[in-house]
């Protein structure tokens, strides 16, 4: 056993973990960690330009390859720049392992340079967050880390690492076994209390199964359609349960929520068994509470026994991974009587498909259409707002087209740099990134971490000069009264503005020339007939990433929608 | 809506007490009180709070606790056979000769002990339980003008063979 060298003990940690890249930004408490990691090749280190992006980008890593996302910022400032990043992470179940350095331990409490109670201050944001106070303990802490991060509910964790702990000599000893007796994941499945619940499956007349994120996350795709096909039960999706069966597989009903379909919307308030798997009920899932599934009995399999009956009543709760719910159910489900509920929810969809209403030319579906015909293998990221929702209702996903979004905290910023993080784990897929012009400006600056890294990501920018998703609200609900959501506005506008694009000013910035100015390619499209063309010239682009600019309608609406309150039937379906 | 008593075993870290108390107030759940201590495993401490919630508020908060990393057990003892008792100072000031009598007589009817006085003030220490420390408060705030009160929190334990509560 050798005296190493606290930084040579974390690399050493990394690297036992199976960690390839790491996303990090000096400064001057983490100078030690930095000169470690300068000597070594098996560990890339990406530099991103903010550490909020920086998080996000070990997201979108961490999403979109199953592995454990790694950051490492410095103290203070560079720690408080973490926490918009941790929290969307949080609420989306991303494992990670954030890093900061911290101000030596004998300065902790005086109001240092740089000192900030990271731990603290995340700490209802984090699944757990812990400051290494003794040389002895790191190995220790780091291997809980990543076994935290990873198990049972995955999330992110956070290790504070003061200064001096790090440059201080002790064990070069890293643990093989973890053991930390007030956690305990467990993800056997419990079978009698499944058999109850397929019994229930087994008495229903009007049985659905509703999908979330956690079929997604515990990597079980190929079984729930195993299981919907055996069953013959039609399905639903939250956001995060988006692409756990093939968008076009013929049980698929859509999304359900505020902005569900039609037909999903309906089919949850009619069924009389809601079957639901890897969710956890989310306001924008339920809406109006005591008319969600009003007339169901509800069959709730979760990993995280909290979220089991925290939102809902629920019948029959089973507490386990999905993956090894829905595999054991494989062993016992039959097939199911349900033709006329099929043919009821046909006529559901047939009386409201999903459809995009606008005025003019240039939509957002249209793209979304391209990309649906012409991508057979690629990572779509989207940022949050209206564009995020038309993604969620229009883009097809099957085994080999993949969605990255902010469903949890709805984290605007969140896209580009989580694309980026994408892309970098997954070289050889096509990464397209969809969104805004409001959140693409939250994190503009990675278009420098893109160039640097030669990333073709291809971003979709939305502008419809509007914060768009605020401005629909104020559109239904507030008589147009449009505060503060005219993203193109100057001093020199009215103080109230009727919206007329004749008067306005010149958007600001040029995309295009941001673009270029940053050394990306930037193209504009106006017009329907241009979008296939943009899209050959941005494939084109390997060495670094396009940003194809979509001018679009303001006025254009996500519908249906359901006001905040309101039960899910009573859906806005038309403007 | 009722009380509810919850024992916990946390790891004996610093912050713990910072997690579980934020996560209260982050999800604003009801927290009376809560006291800690070191058990004979000085690597291990226990909690006891007390709380107001409905059924199912009280099963959300239990799931959430154990959740937590640093917590190894949750106990629920709102049924349970317990001993439990919360430490009371009261003092009260600007007393007459017949004020300090009759709190010698308060004291000796529910037996708690006088530990200091001198010609106008007395300082009674209580170990009872929270609703005898509750009934002797509201006595002396009735009858007396000048009172401080300083509680503990109740602090409990399974019992071997009696119930009290």
């Amino acid at each position: 056993m050798q005296q190493i060298r606290g930084t040579s003990l974390l690399v050493k940690a990394l690297q036992e973990e199976g960690v390839d890249t790491i996303f990090g930004y000096p400064g001057g408490l983490v100078t030690d960690i930095f000169d470690e990691l300068y000597h070594q090749d098996d560990i890339k280190v990406v530099l991103p330009r903010h550490e909020q992006a920086l998080v996000h980008e070990a997201d979108g890593y961490a999403r979109s390859t199953g592995k454990v996302g790694v950051c490492l910022v410095t103290g203070g400032p560079g720690a408080a720049n973490m926490v918009t990043g941790i929290a969307t992470a949080y609420y989306d179940s991303v494992p990670l392992v954030c890093l900061s350095g911290q101000v030596a331990s004998s300065l902790i409490g005086d109001d240092a340079f740089q000192e900030a109670d990271i731990v603290g201050i995340t700490r209802n944001i984090c699944k757990h967050g812990v400051i290494v106070n003794d040389r002895k303990n790191l190995g220790r802490v780091l291997k809980e880390a990543f076994y935290i991060a990873r198990t049972g509910k995955p999330g992110p964790v956070l290790v504070d690492l003061p200064k001096n702990v790090m440059v201080e000599l002790g064990s070069d000893e890293y643990p093989d076994k973890v053991n930390i007796r007030g956690y305990k994941p467990s993800t056997k499945v419990h079978i009698g209390q499944l058999k109850k619940a397929i019994d229930l499956l087994k008495t229903s007349q009007k049985p659905i199964f509703l999908i979330g994120g956690g079929v997604n996350i515990a990597g079980a795709q190929a079984e729930l359609t195993k299981l919907v096909e055996l069953t013959k039960i039609p399905v639903v999706t939250t956001m995060m349960g988006k692409g756990s069966i093939d968008t076009k597989h013929s049980y698929y009903l859509g999304n359900v929520g505020m902005h569900g379909s039609y037909a999903a919307n309906m089919a949850i308030t009619e069924c009389d068994l809601l079957f639901s798997i890897g969710t956890r009920f989310s306001d924008r899932v339920t809406s109006k509470i005591s008319e969600f599934a009003r007339n169901a009995k509800i069959v709730h399999i979760d990993i995280d026994s909290a979220a089991i009956s925290k939102n809902i009543k629920v019948d029959i709760p089973i507490v386990a991974d999905a993956k090894e719910a829905i595999t054991a159910m494989l062993n016992y489900v039959n097939e199911h009587e349900t033709a006329e509920w099929l043919k009821q929810l046909e006529t559901w969809q047939a009386a409201h498909p999903l459809t995009m209403q606008s005025n003019n030319g240039l939509t957002a579906k249209q793209v979304i259409d391209h990309i649906n015909e012409t991508c057979q293998d690629a990572i779509v990221v989207t940022d949050v707002g209206q564009h995020q929702i038309w993604t969620i209702q229009f883009l097809e996903l099957n085994r080999n087209m993949q969605l990255l979004t902010s469903g949890g905290m709805g984290t605007m910023g969140y896209g580009f740099p989580a694309a980026i993080g994408a892309k970098l784990g997954n070289e050889d897929k096509t990464v397209i990134c969809i969104s805004g012009d409001g959140g693409m400006q939250m994190n503009i600056q990675e278009l420098a971490t893109a160039v640097a890294e030669e990333l073709p990501v291809i971003v979709c920018l939305f502008n419809n000069s509007s914060l768009g998703m605020v401005r629909q609200v104020q559109t239904l609900f507030f008589e147009k009264n449009y505060s503060s959501i005219c993203t193109r506005r100057r001093k020199s506008c009215p103080r109230r503005c009727s919206g007329t694009s004749e008067q306005c000013p010149p958007y600001s910035p040029d995309f295009v020339a941001l673009a270029k100015a940053y050394g990306a390619e930037g193209i504009r499209v106006t017009t329907e007939g241009e979008i296939g063309a943009a899209f050959d010239q941005a494939l084109k682009n390997t060495d670094g990433p396009t940003i194809i600019e979509f001018i679009i309608d303001k006025d254009d609406l996500v519908l249906p929608m359901v006001q905040g309150g309101k039960p899910l039937y009573e859906m806005i379906l038309e403007y | 809506m009722e009380k509810r008593w919850l024992s916990l075993f946390v790891e004996n870290d610093i912050g713990v007490l910072a997690k579980i108390s934020g996560l209260f107030s982050g999800k604003a759940y009801n927290l009376e009180s809560l006291t800690v201590g070191m058990t004979e495993d000085e690597t291990v401490s226990r909690m006891t709070i007390r709380l107001i919630s409905d059924d199912e508020t009280f099963e959300q908060i239990k799931k959430q606790l154990n959740r937590c990393v640093e917590v190894i057990k949750v106990v629920d003892f709102t049924n349970s056979p317990i001993h439990m008792k919360e430490l009371l100072f009261v003092k009260v000031r600007k007393c007459s000769k017949g004020d300090l009598d009759e709190l010698f007589r308060i004291a000796e009817v529910f037996g708690v002990s006088i530990i200091d006085y001198d010609k106008e003030s007395v300082l009674m220490e209580c170990v009872q339980t929270e609703s005898k420390n509750n009934a002797l408060i509201t006595l002396l705030s009735s009858d007396f003008q000048s009172i401080e009160v300083v509680r503990g929190g109740s602090v409990a334990i399974e019992s071997i063979s009696i119930t009290e509560r």
